[in-house]
Formats: C-alpha cells, sequence, structure tokens
C-alpha cells in the first residue's frame, strides 16, 4: 500500500512533532512515521530544561523563538506541558567556572536574553540552601522546566488535530528519491511517498543523512537521569553548573529531578539504561550543590538515546545532495527546549524556502569528510 | 567461577546448599538481617518463640530450613542487610547497598530466588489507617509478635487468606469477618486437581473448618463495596454477598490480598524477557523448568520466577543451582536432578488448580470507582488513570502502560507501580477494550528499592 502526501517527516521527537504541526496548519498534507510511541527517545525522557542561558550563541536565536512558542503552548496544544516558568540558575562552583558566567553575560545581551549575575555575597542569602562549594550564579527569570513526557504526544495530538497523519510503530528501512520523489519503506512493506522528505530522526538521522549520501559523526548520546521521593518543595529555580556535570530541579509536587553525565545504550535495540556508577557520582554532585538532598530516597533512574554531534550543536537544513531533504537532527543533549521552534523553522525552509533564523553555523557539510 | 545468590528464603538456602556441596563459596545476598525469607521471616532475637507457635504446620519445614541456612552462612560469603539495587547483565555486575555503603558484586553467574510480595486490589478506603496487606499481617504477627488490630477483617482471596485468619484467631486476636472474593463453585471446580496437593490442600481445608467452628463469620463470592472510617482509621467495612446483599461489619483493621505476584524487578533490569501467564495472571520472566533464562548465565528460582510457594522453592532453588553446576562443566548426579524434576512436575499441576481455585479477580480491579485511590504513592484516583486512556487527553490516547504511566503519573511513585500495577493494567485494559496482556507491563528501572542519596564527603577526605 502507497501513501501519499507532500511532505513526510521521519522522526516523531518533540521536533519532528511540531514540525508536523505547522505544516499541517499551514495546510500541507503531511505524515510523519515514527518507530515507536512519540516523543519515546531524547525528547520524552531528557530532563525537562525549558533553559535558553548558557547556549552556545548559535542557538540562541531559535531558542529565543522557541521560548516564545512555550508561552504560547496551551494555546497551541491544549497543554502547557506543566511548563513553569521557575528561572534558571547556572551556578559557579570555583573562580574559573565564575569567570565563565560573566563572560556569559555579554552573549546573553548580545541576544536580548534577561540574565542577572548573583555574586558570591548575594548568592547564599537569596539561596539559603545552597552548599558551601557554590561560590555565584547567573539567574536567567524568562528560563524553567517542563515535563518531557508531555510535549512531544501533545504535539503530536495538535498536530493530528490540524489534520496530520502521525504513524507511529511505523519503522522505515528503506529510502530512495528519485524523479523528485522520496519513497520511503516501512518493516511491514507500507510505501510512502512525497516530494520533500524532514530527516528528524535524533541519533538515527546520521543514518538517513548517510542514506543520502552525506555522513556525519553523530554519536549515540543517552542522559543519565534520576528522580527522587516527594520532599517540602524548597528549590524554586531550575539549577545548572558551569560544565554541566549535574543539574536539577524540583518541582512542587515534591519530587527532584537530577541529571548529569551519560549512560549507556544500544541504538540498535533500541536500549539505553543509566550507569550505576554516573548516578551515584551525579548524586554526591548534587549533595554538594543542595545539602539538604543527602538521605532523600532516589526511586527510579532513566536514559534514552540522543545524537549527540562533536561540535555539540545540531544538524538543521537543507541537504547538499538531495533537493527537497531536510534535516534537523542531532540536538547533542538539548533540543527539549528548542523543538517547537525547531518544528516552525522546518515549515518556513520548506514552504517559503527560507527563515528568518541564523542557520549557517548548523549546515550539514561543516564536517570534513571521513579519511 | 563466581557465583552470585541474591536472596536467602527457602530458594535462595537450597540454591547455596548445593553449590557449596559442589565446592563453591557463592557471594550471597539478601535484605533481610538472617535468612528463611518471607515465608519463613524469623523474629529478632528477643522475640523468639517456639516454631510451632510461629509457623503451625510448617513448623517442620520452616525449622530444617533455618538449620541449613545456620550451617550454610560460614560456607558463603553471606551479605545480610544489603540490596541489590541494579544488575547489569553484559558487564555481569550487581550494585548493592549495605547501610549506607555501596558495593560492586563481579560475578560469572547469577542464580536471582527473590521472592514475591502480596498482590492488592485497591478498595475504596484502601489508603485508611489500619489497612494492611495479608502478608503484612502475617509478618507482624510473626516477626512482631503483634496483630494489626484488635477486631479484624480479612478479604482476598488465596490459600494465605485462610491461613492467616487462622493464626490470628489462634493467637486470640478478634477475627470479625473472613471475606473470600473467589465464589464458592469457582473453588469446588478446582477440587479435584487440588487433591493433588495433598497435605496441603488438607491444611486448607482445615484452617477453613477451624474458623467455621469456632463461628467465625465467613464468607464466599463477596463483593466489597468500601472500608470505612477516617484519620483515626478504619472502623468498618461494607460488602456485598453473593446474593446481592449488602452488609457492614466493624472492625479497627483489615488485611487483604489477592495471592502474590512476582518480586522480579532485578531479573527485568537483567534483560530476562517477561510474558503472561494467564492462569497467574500475572507477568513472569520467562526460563526452562530448571530455571535457565534466555539470558545466558542468569538463573531464576522461587516465586521471583513465577509464583509456586515456599515447598517449590526449595525445590526450583536447589535445581537451579544444578543447571548452573550443568552449564559451567560441573557433573552432577542424574538421579537428583530426575528427582527434582519430578517433584517440580507433580507440584506443578497442584500449583495450576489452585491458580484456577483462586482466579485473580480481574473484574473487582477493573470496576474502581473513579474518586478511589489506585496509585497511593502518587495519590492519583482510578478516574486519573482513566481519563489518560481516552482521546480527549491533551496528550492523546495512552495505548499501553508505560504511555499511561508517563501521562498520568500512576506507577511513578516510591513503590513503582509493585503496589498499583496489576490493578492499574486492569483498569485501563478496561478502558481501552483489550485483554490485559495486550496493554504491555511497567518497565523495570534501577534502583528495584528506593535508595537514599549519601551525605556529602566531608572536606577532608579527598574524592578517590
Amino acid at each position: 500500500m502507497t501513501t501519499e502526501c507532500e511532505v513526510l517527516v521521519l522522526g516523531g521527537g518533540g521536533a519532528g512533532c511540531s514540525a508536523a504541526l505547522h505544516l499541517a496548519q499551514r495546510g500541507v498534507r503531511v505524515v510523519l512515521l515514527e518507530r515507536g510511541l512519540v516523543g519515546s527517545q531524547a525528547s520524552g525522557v531528557n530532563y525537562g530544561g525549558v533553559r535558553q542561558q548558557g547556549r552556545n550563541p548559535a542557538e540562541l536565536p531559535i531558542a529565543r523563538r522557541s521560548r516564545e512558542l512555550w508561552g504560547r503552548l496551551k494555546d497551541i496544544t491544549g497543554t502547557e506541558a506543566e511548563f513553569t516558568v521557575t528561572g534558571h540558575l547556572k551556578l559557579a562552583r570555583g573562580d574559573a567556572e565564575e569567570a565563565e558566567l560573566i563572560a556569559y553575560l555579554d552573549v546573553a545581551k548580545r541576544h536580548g536574553l534577561p540574565l542577572r549575575l548573583v555574586g558570591r555575597n548575594a548568592i547564599h542569602r537569596e539561596y539559603p540552601w545552597l552548599g558551601p562549594a557554590v561560590v555565584a550564579g547567573s539567574f536567567a527569570p524568562d528560563d524553567g522546566s517542563a515535563n518531557p513526557r508531555l510535549l512531544a504526544p501533545a504535539l503530536a495530538q495538535a498536530a493530528r488535530a490540524a489534520g496530520a497523519e502521525i504513524r507511529e510503530h511505523t519503522k522505515v528501512v528503506a529510502q530512495h528519491h528519485a524523479a523528485g520523489q522520496f519513497e520511503l519503506v516501512s518493516e511491514a512493506g507500507q510505501t510512502f511517498r512525497a516530494p520533500v522528505l524532514l530527516n528528524m530522526a535524533g541519533f538515527w538521522g546520521g543514518a538517513v543523512a548517510e542514506a543520502f549520501g552525506e555522513p556525519v559523526p553523530v554519536r549515540p548520546l543517552s542522559p543519565n537521569m534520576a528522580v527522587t521521593e516527594p520532599i517540602p518543595y524548597f528549590i524554586e529555580p531550575n539549577l545548572g553548573v558551569v560544565g554541566g556535570n549535574v543539574y536539577l530541579r524540583q518541582i512542587p509536587r515534591g519530587n527532584v529531578i537530577i541529571g548529569g553525565g551519560h549512560g549507556e545504550s544500544d541504538p540498535a535495540a533500541p536500549w539505553a539504561r543509566p550507569l550505576p556508577e554516573v548516578t551515584l557520582e551525579v548524586l554526591e554532585l548534587a549533595v554538594q550543590l543542595v545539602p539538604e538532598l543527602a538521605g532523600t530516597q532516589v526511586i527510579r533512574s532513566w536514559s534514552g538515546i540522543d545524537g549527540k554531534m562533536p561540535d555539540g550543536i545540531p544538524v538543521i537544513g537543507p541537504s547538499r545532495t538531495t533537493p527537497g531533504l531536510f534535516h534537523a537532527f542531532g540536538f547533542s543533549g538539548h533540543g527539549f527546549q528548542l523543538g517547537p521552534a525547531i518544528g516552525a523553522i522546518m515549515s518556513e525552509l520548506v514552504l517559503d524556502g527560507r527563515t528568518d533564523i541564523p542557520l549557517d553555523a548548523f549546515r550539514i557539510d561543516r564536517f570534513p569528510p571521513a579519511a | 567461577m563466581r557465583i552470585a545468590v541474591v536472596g536467602a528464603g527457602p530458594a535462595g538456602v537450597r540454591a547455596v546448599e548445593v553449590l557449596a556441596a559442589a565446592g563453591h563459596r557463592p557471594i550471597w545476598i539478601d535484605e533481610a538481617p538472617e535468612g528463611g525469607g518471607r515465608v519463613y521471616q524469623r523474629p529478632p532475637a528477643p522475640l523468639r518463640r517456639d516454631a510451632r507457635a510461629l509457623y503451625g504446620f510448617e513448623a517442620k519445614r520452616a525449622t530444617a530450613l533455618h538449620a541449613a541456612f545456620d550451617a550454610l552462612k560460614a560456607r558463603a560469603d553471606w551479605r545480610p542487610e544489603t540490596l541489590a539495587w541494579h544488575i547489569r547483565p553484559g558487564a555481569k555486575r550487581l550494585h548493592t547497598l549495605h547501610r549506607g555503603a555501596q558495593d560492586v558484586v563481579e560475578y560469572d553467574a547469577a542464580l536471582l530466588c527473590t521472592g514475591a510480595m502480596d498482590r492488592v486490589v485497591p478498595v475504596p478506603g484502601w489508603t485508611l489507617p489500619g489497612v494492611t496487606t495479608l502478608g503484612g499481617a502475617q509478618i507482624a504477627l510473626k516477626a512482631q509478635g503483634c496483630g494489626i488490630g484488635r477486631r479484624v477483617v480479612f478479604l482476598g482471596s488465596g490459600p494465605l487468606l485462610w491461613l492467616v485468619a487462622y493464626q490470628y484467631a489462634k493467637a486470640e486476636a478478634e477475627v470479625a469477618a473472613v471475606l473470600d472474593t473467589t465464589p464458592f463453585a469457582t473453588k469446588a471446580a478446582a477440587a479435584p486437581g487440588l487433591l493433588r496437593g495433598g497435605a496441603t490442600f488438607a491444611k486448607g481445608l482445615y484452617y477453613i473448618g477451624w474458623l467455621r467452628a469456632r463461628r467465625v463469620r465467613v464468607a464466599e463470592g463477596v463483593t466489597p463495596l468500601a472500608i470505612e472510617g477516617g484519620a483515626e482509621g478504619v472502623t468498618g467495612l461494607r460488602w456485598r454477598d453473593a446474593g446481592g446483599r449488602e452488609h457492614a461489619v466493624a472492625c479497627d483493621a483489615v488485611g487483604l490480598g489477592w495471592g502474590l505476584r512476582p518480586e522480579a524487578q532485578l531479573a527485568d533490569l537483567a534483560g530476562i524477557p517477561f510474558r503472561f501467564d494467564a492462569l497467574q495472571h500475572n507477568w513472569v520472566p520467562v526460563r526452562d523448568a530448571a530455571g535457565r533464562t534466555p539470558v545466558a548465565g542468569h538463573y531464576l528460582a522461587g516465586d521471583g520466577a513465577g509464583i509456586g510457594g515456599a515447598e517449590v522453592a526449595e525445590l526450583a532453588g536447589a535445581r537451579a543451582a544444578l543447571a548452573l553446576l550443568q552449564d559451567a562443566g560441573q557433573a552432577v548426579e542424574a538421579a537428583t536432578v530426575a528427582r527434582l524434576d519430578a517433584a517440580l512436575a507433580r507440584q506443578q499441576r497442584f500449583r495450576a488448580a489452585l491458580d484456577r481455585a483462586f482466579p485473580f479477580p480481574a473484574h473487582l480491579a477493573a470496576g474502581l470507582p473513579d474518586d478511589a485511590i489506585l496509585c497511593r504513592c502518587e495519590g492519583l484516583r482510578a478516574g486519573d488513570l482513566r481519563a489518560a486512556a481516552r482521546a480527549g487527553n491533551a496528550a492523546g490516547p495512552a495505548p499501553e502502560m508505560n504511555r499511561a504511566k508517563a501521562f498520568s503519573r500512576t506507577g511513578m511513585g516510591r513503590c513503582q507501580g509493585r503496589v498499583c500495577g496489576a490493578a492499574a493494567a486492569e483498569i485501563l485494559a478496561a478502558e481501552l477494550g483489550q485483554p490485559v496482556e495486550a496493554i504491555g507491563r511497567l518497565r523495570g528501572q534501577p534502583p528495584v528499592k528506593p535508595m537514599p542519596i549519601a551525605a556529602p564527603r566531608p572536606a577532608s577526605e579527598p574524592v578517590p
């Protein structure tokens, strides 16, 4: 059986579901193909940070645009996916880290991102529960967090309502391009045909790019995540550190979500799990930041699979080999906040042939060809 | 060869016995301070009483198992009060926690004898103070020498219902009623098979007869309506009899349970596939009759590998240890293997009759009212889970168990669905119009039980 449409989206993460939604809203016949359930991997299992501060400057225009969409998520999807503007507090644990916080203030200013330095005296006054290891912080009042389990499914549901077709449990096993048409074949033998293909398949996007003659050095990346039992609510801001080896946030119901480091994975299965040694190390880092967490019970840990690029920023933009093919993958562990805007940007690339967001830093041919 | 045995209940003790006899010194882990498992749990020394009072008809078995355990402790690397919280089958490492100290156990072969826990069906009011599981009620009596209340109702089904009620009555607690949700006819139909159980079947009849003779109120085929009470605790229980008439009974405690479910989180983390056992109405890890699993070097025995009871667990523990030895190329006595296999097969037939006699009351779980608490850790009601299954849900309908968990938080709390999972599956399946085995099972994630975050390292202590 063959399904014909105008745009095929490969991958049902937050970005892919947002692309399906934005295209459907503009009247495009779009079909999204997802191997499992939407939001099963990086989009669904990540930390849930909705953070602009600290990003690579190239990502900030996307993050700014996405933040605007996050603010309207309830209107767009019917749920805010527990998005809460708690502010994001990035912490320094020494002079060198503090210098990095200060240096980033200029970057934030250039991109209109509100950011306030919390100095050595103020930090323990304003956040008396921080441990002595912390020497300074920078606070981004517009940042916050959301429930990653809800974003992609909510965007997919909104896309369905707008007329998109979301095909879950549809694993693509072959892809071709001939005579201006992409033809994708699923494991169950269904064929999908369209003149435009959006490769938004996370880590597996690397294999798709390779199939069209433009391999990139993408590696699997598994966030190492854990959550505690509920304890009385006291950690209001989403917390990070310079260097990113630990991050934690508390939700008002009391649970503390703690991440840092990387787990193990097998993308072929696909299968991912946190590493116990990493979990214990991250818990130790967390308790240095917030000593009161000592004795709190960890009730679950988990992971999933994202794609990591060598320079830590994704591939976004048109293919250099195949007309009609556009990529957006390899979000390197920080795509959750960007997802909504990526979908909007992809719809503009497809329908308008351009976007206001500068994408040059993300071009697929920025890596030297493999030897 | 480095062998790790997790669990020192009937299966674990008999497994270590076989391994020690073959010249091995396994690393032996249990959460409890002493061996015996839940079924033959030993009270702390100051509360010791004679075995007959503690274990009734099982006194001889309990005493024998304890004696075997005591003799084996020195022949193994015995690690009591130790939680195995994660297992990595590829790396062959177990991660353990003992009184706040983390450790890693490297092994070549692992035998998991992780036992079982009570299977619960939520009833409106089941989270009131004074409600406990049948197993919990029994442990209170056995290990602490106290009851769960002064006037107790026992509700549920299965052999444990009658045994615990009998034990409470013998301990001179007032048993206000024994309410069995299984109709008499269901049990009668399974009677021919139950006769295979011989002594076990006879003991069950004895308990029931003993309770009736003492004019304890007994009813079969009942439908529980609500446990009543308030912040002070339970005050009574309302139920409907098989004829549709409503009754109320005053009490200050309720013990409830519907058989057991495997504690199979380690097997899950070890990557062993699971199958739905329609008769037991449980998801059980896949293994052969000897306890071998599809994951090389990993063996299962006892209730953690599918509910069989303590007698079966002893046989299965010895058999799995022999399988482990056989796979390692060690000679084992063919006659011993054959004797164990025959005994296990015989027990299997009795067990099947028992499961038919006391089927899981899926209809009670599926029919839990919308406003009744389903997931007590997260404070979720049955209606919250049903909403997650509906198309009107903002994130779309949840087509399977883990997605329903993701949307609604059912099974996301401290117990990770070990308590509410079975009932939650029935509710979701009914809402989706699917058989319960079609909607999957909650995925296991480490740690298998809550694990405290360690205190910060003192500044003077160097980071290793």
